[in-house]
Parts: C-alpha cells; structure tokens; sequence
C-alpha cells in the first residue's frame, strides 16, 4: 500500500512535469509575446522601448532558460510577477481561488446529488414514462452549452424576478451567498449531473441483472435494500472514475460560465491571462488546475480501493 | 405424513416479442419434509422456471405465473402480497445457485450477507446474527470460520464459496430449500461434498429439498423422487430406483441410454467403435410448440396419435406416472 501511494506520488510528479514543459512551449507557439500586445494595442512604434520590455522580461532568453527561471521558481514557492499587473501571481490568484472552488465544488455535488439517484430511478424504472422523460432531459443536459444554459437561466431571472443574482464579495445572509454561487454551479454541473445519470442508469441496469441481486432477493430483501445496498454499491464504481474525470471537465465549463455569470474568478482570470500572453500567470494557473486534476485522480483510486475489496494496489 | 411442499397446476409464462413462451406448464409436484426431489431435464426445459417460480423470483414483466399454487406448510405462496412473499423468502423457502462466483455479492463479506439475512427474518441485533452467521459457516464445515466471515468471496475457493451459500439458505432454518443445479460449476470431487453436506444438514435440520439437475448421476446419489421435465412439462415421476430401472417415458429412456458406463454388461471398456446412443433431433422451441406429444418428432416410437394428441400423466405400475401414449 505505501509502496503504491510512493509510486503514484513519483507518477503524479512526472505528469506535473510533462504538464508544465507542454503548457510552456504551447504558450510560445502561439504567435505574439506582452511586448507585441502592448505596442500593438497602444499604437507605439518605439522599437528600443519594446527590445527593453523583452529584455526586462527575460524574453529574449533562450527557452530552457524562460523554463529554468519559472519552474526553478515554482519549486522554490516563488510564482513570479504577473507582466500586466506587476503584482506577484500568488497575491492575483490566492483570492480568485476560493470563488472558482466554492462554484466547481457546488456544481460536483449537485450533479452527484442528482445525477446518481435519478440514474437509480430510471434504472429501476426502466422502459416507463419516468425512465423516458429523465432520458430525454439527460440528453440535453450533455447536448447544451453551460454557456446557453447560463445565458437562458439569467433571461429567465430577468423576466420572473426582474434581476439577476450579480456577484458580491460580501454577501448579506449566507442565503444571497449561496445563491449567488448555486446559480453558476448548477449551468455547469447540469452537463455533468446528466452524464453522472446517464452512467449510474446503465450501470444499475447491468448490475441488477446479475445473479447476485437475485440471491439478495431470494433472501427476502426489500427491494430497496436490493437496489441500494446490493446493486449500487456494485453500479458506483464506474460513475466514481467519471466523477474524477467530470472535476477537469468542470474547470473548462466554468471558464465560460464565470465569464457569462461575470464572476471573478479563477477560470475567468485565466482567459484574460492568455489574452495578455501573461506567462508567469497562465503557465502556473494550467499547472495549479493539473494538480487538483490528478490528487483528484489519485483520490478516486483510493477511493475506489475502499468501496471494492478485489482492487489491491499493493504488488 | 403432510407435504411440505406441495406444487400443483404451476404454469409459467414469459410475453416476448416472438409470442408467448410457455416456459412451465402444469406442473405439480409434493415434498415431504427431509426428503429430496430431483427435477431432470435437458437445458431449457423449464426447471430452473420451474423453481425461480416457487419462490416468485421470475423476473415479471416479462414472466407470469399464469396459474397454479405453491403451498408450503399449507401457506399458497402465489396468494400473498409482495410484502408478505418477502417474508416467506429465506425463512421458510430458500434457495441456492449454480454459480457461487457470480451468486455472492463480490463487495460484500460472506459474513456480512449470512448476517444481513438472519437481522433481517430473527429481528435480532447485528452481534447475535453475526454469531449465527460464523457458526452457520461452521455448519457447513468452513475452516476457520470466524476469520472466513470477514472475508470476500473472490478469497474463497468455488467450493467453499457454495458452501458458504449453502449457510446463507439454511441460516433461517427454511422448511424448503430449492437447489438449482447447485453442484455444475464445481469440480468432481467438490460436487460430491457439497452433495454430503445438504444431505447431512438436511437430515439434521429436516428440509425438505428440490434439486434441480440435468446429471443422473447426482440424482442417483441424493433424490428419493425423481421429477423428469420436458419442453416445460412434466412427463414422467417415480421413486429413484423405479425410474432408473425402469424408466417409462421415451425421453427418460433416451437420458438413460446416453449415460456412458464403465462395468456395463457391455464389458469393462465400452469398445472403441462403439458410440453412445444421443436423442436426435432439439427441444421444440417453447413459442411453438407441437399440438401433439412435445417429445414426437425426437421420438422412435412415435406414431400418428402422439402427432396431434397430448397424452397426459397417466398412472402406469404403483408409484410411477408418465405422458405417454406408447408407455
């Protein structure tokens, strides 16, 4: 077991690394630097005062260099300066964090809170009106945009309540708070809640139809105890992998929804980041994202351990 | 002595889009208590319905049991609510399966399932069905059985994973436990233990077994009455050594003639030129079946009346009935 945990930890440091050479070079593909952004927008024509940006920068070095600097840096806890604010990275990105986080974490429990006993249901209910209506709805959940459904939940805010939830760093009760952020959640996790159904209902599907469901039946057991104590446990193993997938996903669809929702936040910020070519900012903002991706990962498989007694990690 | 279990008129369907499935047709049958019935038949021809009816575990839709009843103790289990169906099952009417690999929930301690079980039908605390669940275990000859409850099925052997199954169907003391085809997946020498071991709990605690079976040779070893079904009929029902000396029904004598044997009257080795006789032909499909004899276009001897004629159970020698019009 801690041979495994050891292995994976020194596998997750490899990922992070081949993260970070991949978003570095990327970032340098595309075509421009800060220095060309400014002069370009500002109208200046001052060739010296650009060479001097570039040189202050460091981005005339040679690229293992750019990449020493930042990475030797970021081992050391030092995220750089941010090239448009010239404020230190870390002190932009600690307060966005929370509010990105707050509205990923919400919008994962709502689509496991919904996701997974409406599979059930339609599992159980198979080939009924119920079943049909949650198929179609599901459907639509993976068919539409966050961003359509975010702009369609605003327009429907506008016309039934006359305003829209408008973010607020202080919130007056926990209540307006809460709404402010569920609101966004729920655009970005109804695609993940409807792909969270879709796997738990064909998941169930398949495990109630094993034989050992049918020795818990012949055994007496209700067939609530049969559905959730039987064949759940066995139908989740599945839905858990996707849910570990769903958190990466997740972070892309908040992206636009902050953006639609007009949130500060971390994902928003990311955008506006690129946009700038603002390295330091990008280059540790993908690999903060790549980091909860794969403690997540790594939680799923410990998790996945626990819930089933057959999956060893050891030898 | 009263039946224990008595099964009479059962008839089992299943509504598929090719038609109706006539899966089990009037079938009756008794068990007394400790005493064992075999039902033999071929893959397909309705046993394992047969006894997934009696503890109303056929999937419905698309199954219905048509008609019939299921007395056990007196009680028709085909009169009672869901609610109470529920009860029955496990307490008084038990049943083990083929494959205990795939019978015992893998997420599960074998311990875990016995207890959830006595809990559930004893209303006792968690503690004393866990106790009952370890000495159950132990009933059934599992070494070490306290260290075995807590394990998972993938840690135990395909033996010892029936055995343990077997603990669970006796846990609650059942009146009657259905055994379908309890002994295919296991090797040999596993086959015949688990044999011994429902035979000598069922000595002990005076169950009452339906063994379902397609092999002759464990019905010879374990049944009082033999029950032989076909095309979801039954077609022929005797005392074991009745019917294996002197079996009635064409089918049955096919069955019979198919068994290799070692020391027969044909000598120590069966000669190698010499084949074993197989019933030609394949079971009637269930949706479409003949209007005569089910058994006629697979039969030697039959003739035109078993074309468009069904025979029914006839009485032909004490004890012994059979369907059929040549018998």
């Amino acid at each position: 077991m801690l041979s495994y945990l050891i292995r994976r930890l020194l596998l997750m440091a490899l990922t992070l690394f081949g993260v970070s050479i991949a978003i570095f070079l990327l970032l340098r593909i595309v075509p421009g630097n800060i220095a060309d952004i400014l002069f370009d927008s500002a109208g200046l024509i001052d060739p010296a005062e650009k060479a001097k940006i570039v040189a202050d920068l460091g981005l005339d070095l040679p690229l293992y260099q750019q990449y020493w600097q930042w990475i030797g840096g970021l081992l050391q806890g030092d995220l750089g300066y941010s090239y448009v604010s010239e404020k230190p990275v870390l002190e932009e990105i600690a307060p966005r964090i929370p509010i990105t986080a707050k509205i990923a974490a919400l919008a994962l429990i709502f689509s496991v809170i919904a996701g997974v006993p409406l599979g059930v249901i339609s599992a159980v209910r198979q080939n009924t009106p119920l079943d049909y209506l949650l198929r179609v709805t599901s459907l639509s959940g993976l068919s539409m945009p966050s961003f359509w459904l975010g702009l369609l939940i605003l327009m429907a805010f506008v016309h039934y309540l006359g305003t829209i939830p408008i973010y607020d760093r202080e919130p007056a009760t926990f209540m307006a708070g809460f709404t402010m952020l569920a609101v966004p959640a729920a655009a970005v996790g109804f695609r993940s809640s409807a792909l969270i159904m879709r796997l738990t209902r064909s998941s169930m599907l398949e495990v109630l139809r094993q034989d050992f469901v049918r020795t818990a039946r012949s055994k007496g057991l209700s067939e609530g105890a049969v559905t959730y104590n039987h064949a759940l446990r066995n139908a989740l193993l599945p839905v858990i992998t996707t849910i570990g997938i769903e958190v990466a996903f997740l972070f892309g669809g908040l992206i636009v929804t902050e953006t639609v929702f007009n949130i500060p936040g971390v994902a928003r910020f990311l955008v506006e980041a690129i946009r700038w070519r603002d390295y330091p900012m990008v280059q540790n903002l993908v690999m903060f994202t790549a980091t909860i991706v794969v403690v997540v990962n790594l939680i799923v498989d410990l998790i996945y351990m626990v819930i089933d007694p057959r999956i060893r990690y050891s030898e | 002595m009263a039946p224990v279990l008595e099964v009479s008129g059962l008839s089992t369907v299943f509504h598929t889009r090719r038609g109706l499935v006539r899966a089990v047709q009037d079938v009756s049958f008794t068990v007394n208590a400790g005493e064992t019935l075999a039902i033999v038949g071929e893959s397909g021809c309705g046993k394992t319905i047969t006894a997934l009816s009696l503890l109303r575990l056929v999937p419905m839709p698309p199954g219905e049991i048509t008609s019939g009843s299921v007395k056990v103790d007196g009680t028709d289990l085909l009169k009672l609510s869901d609610a109470e169906m529920r009860e029955m099952r496990g307490s008084k009417i038990a049943m083990i399966f083929q494959e205990p690999m795939t019978a015992l929930n893998p997420l599960l301690t074998v311990g875990k399932q016995i207890q959830e079980m006595v809990v559930l039908h004893d209303k006792c605390s968690q503690e004393v069905a866990r106790k009952r669940a370890v000495e159950m275990l132990h009933h059934v000859r599992i070494p070490e059985p306290e260290r075995r409850s807590r394990e998972y099925p993938h840690q135990l052997s395909g033996g010892m994973r029936q055995r343990a199954m077997i603990a669970m169907a006796l846990a609650c003391r059942p009146k009657v436990l259905v055994a379908d085809e309890p002994t295919t997946a296991l090797d040999v020498t596993i086959q015949a233990q688990i044999l011994d071991l429902i035979g000598d709990l069922q000595r002990e605690f005076g169950t009452a077994v339906v063994l379902i079976t397609h092999d002759l040779g464990v019905v010879a070893e374990t049944a009082k009455r033999v029950c032989v079904m076909y095309a979801g009929r039954k077609v022929e029902e005797a005392p074991v050594e009745e019917i294996f000396g002197r079996p009635l029904h064409p089918y049955m004598q096919g069955l019979m003639n198919s068994i290799p044997r070692v020391g027969s009257a044909r000598g120590l080795d069966v000669a190698p030129d010499e084949r074993l006789q197989e019933i030609s032909g394949i079971v009637p499909p269930l949706n479409d079946l003949p209007p005569g004899c089910a058994f006629e276009p697979r039969c030697t001897r039959a003739d035109a009346r078993c074309k468009t004629q069904r025979p029914e159970l006839e009485v032909k020698a004490p004890d012994h009935i059979a369907a059929c019009w040549q018998a």
